[in-house]
């Protein structure tokens, strides 16, 4: 028992009790905390206004990507639709000498290797519907590890949401990138004298003139014909690979930083492209991100 | 003559407007969380992302003066009765944002025990993707809601709206029959 025994039931408080003034104003001190908040800054992000780029890591909506000559990556392999833990992926693929504009070649010219005829993709086969249901995804990145050519990669947009459940399955061209200035739409040709390894190791630029004059012979009229010439003729850059439109919407403060997360995201995104000196190395890359 | 039987018309518009901007403006969300969303729903109310922002900081824990059900979680069979239950003690008007793929869809856990999407138990009126969806992705869901809520159709001109609906609803194929990726 000590003197500071404020009653009889034994109560003993811990710190130290205020005395005088201090002991008056005691039931309005928490008011203290309030007032004192508000000389502080705001914590509160001011979201549809000023959006505040997530990591560039971040598992985002996924995205299609493209060699620099405008061929499709995805070959229709289906392992990301094997490694989708919540079966939210399905792919169908075919044979690109199957395609429509091959329908005219002689029979027996184009074998499984050839890089000559229309190709979607180098190599065999390309995806021809790939689905990805977003009200199954988990965004876990099984995918992108899974994928042999890092044809699929994810993007840092996360602005998903939707009235039916049918469109939140998002196809093939909702998850296909964009072509980029200088890239060469598909389907057409393999650049000549390369086989799809080439492909994979990264070889391959950019468009060149005998896919142009490809193009120009059956689609005349197609539009990222003159910017692939230019490139083909070596009076431009090298296209490099390009994401979605991040938020189109963005504040003007917003943008260069999403711009800035978008160009993180695509180097990550085209690792065999610009870093590694092959696709599999890509592969490599993210194997060694996993493991660290 | 109240709102509900005005005709439709320049007056009936004007109506409109205002009743959508009031209704959006002041949302109530009822307190209800199912699964590990509902730590996020709970973030998108907290000081950093603030749904106070929008009229939406009180969670009510009555559904009788609740104005939106979140479905934030996977619902289990055993739950589906009582997320019923809870819209069906919600008074109208009355939405529904099924949050993350589980309340969607079942999302990963594709199993007996889950009911494979809350739209087989209540009518939902968006969808929210993610495992769980960030506080962002929630708030842009709801402005999205918000949107639609202002131009929610009133009395004649919501007879004719809902008509259409139910002959749309009629016409597609039920949930429970679809295959593919939409089982």
């Amino acid at each position: 028992m000590t003197d500071d025994i404020h009653d009889e039931t034994g109560y003993q408080p811990l710190r130290p009790q205020a005395k005088g003034l201090g002991e008056f104003l005691a039931p309005v001190a928490g008011f203290g905390v309030t007032f004192s908040s508000m000389f502080k800054p705001v914590v509160t992000e001011d979201y549809p206004r000023r959006k505040v780029a997530p990591q560039s890591r971040y598992h985002g909506r996924h995205q299609l990507n493209r060699y620099a000559d405008g061929l499709e990556k995805c070959i229709g392999c289906e392992l990301c639709a094997w490694a989708c833990p919540a079966d939210a992926i399905y792919v169908e693929g075919a044979s690109n000498a199957d395609l429509p504009e091959n329908a005219d070649a002689a029979p027996g010219t184009l074998d499984a290797d050839s890089p000559a005829g229309a190709h979607m993709s180098p190599g065999e086969r390309y995806g021809r519907v790939y689905q990805i249901n977003y009200l199954r995804c988990i965004f876990c990145g099984l995918c992108i590890e899974a994928c042999p050519t890092r044809a699929l990669t994810m993007s840092n947009d996360y602005e998903l949401a939707g009235n039916t459940r049918e469109g939140m399955i998002y196809e093939k061209q909702d998850l296909l990138a964009p072509l980029s200035e200088g890239m060469l739409a598909a389907p057409h040709p393999m650049a000549e004298g390369t086989t799809d390894t080439d492909y994979y190791r990264g070889d391959v630029l950019g468009a060149t003139q005998a896919q142009v004059d490809w193009v120009r012979e059956r689609r005349p009229d197609d539009e990222t014909l003159d910017a692939a010439k230019a490139v083909a003729a070596g009076r431009r850059e090298a296209p490099e690979p390009r994401q979605h439109e991040l938020r189109p919407d963005a504040g003007p403060g917003e943008a260069e930083k999403a711009a800035g997360a978008a160009a993180v995201g695509s180097v990550r995104g085209a690792a065999g492209d610009r870093t590694g000196p092959s696709g599999a190395g890509g592969a490599a890359v993210q194997r060694t991100e996993v493991t660290r | 003559m109240g709102v509900e039987e005005a005709p439709s018309g320049f007056l009936l518009t004007t109506i409109e407007d205002f009743a959508g901007y009031m209704r959006k403006a002041s949302m109530w969300p009822v307190t209800f969380g199912l699964a590990c969303c509902a730590i996020e729903m709970m973030a998108a109310g907290a000081p950093r992302y603030d749904l106070s922002r929008f009229g939406m900081e009180v969670f009510r824990a009555s559904p009788r003066q609740a104005d939106l059900m979140i479905v934030a979680g996977r619902v289990s069979q055993k739950m589906a009765p009582v997320v019923r239950q809870v819209y069906d003690q919600m008074s109208e008007p009355k939405w529904v944002l099924s949050m993350g793929v589980c309340a969607s869809s079942g999302g990963m856990f594709n199993n007996y025990a889950i009911v494979q999407g809350v739209d087989h138990v209540v009518p939902v009126d968006i969808y929210l993707p993610g495992c769980p969806p960030r506080p962002e992705m929630l708030i842009n869901a709801i402005l999205a809601l918000h949107h639609e809520v202002q131009n929610a159709p009133l009395g004649a001109n919501r007879v004719e709206a809902a008509r259409a609906a139910e002959a749309a609803a009629m016409e597609a194929t039920p949930t429970f029959e679809q295959k593919g990726l939409l089982r």
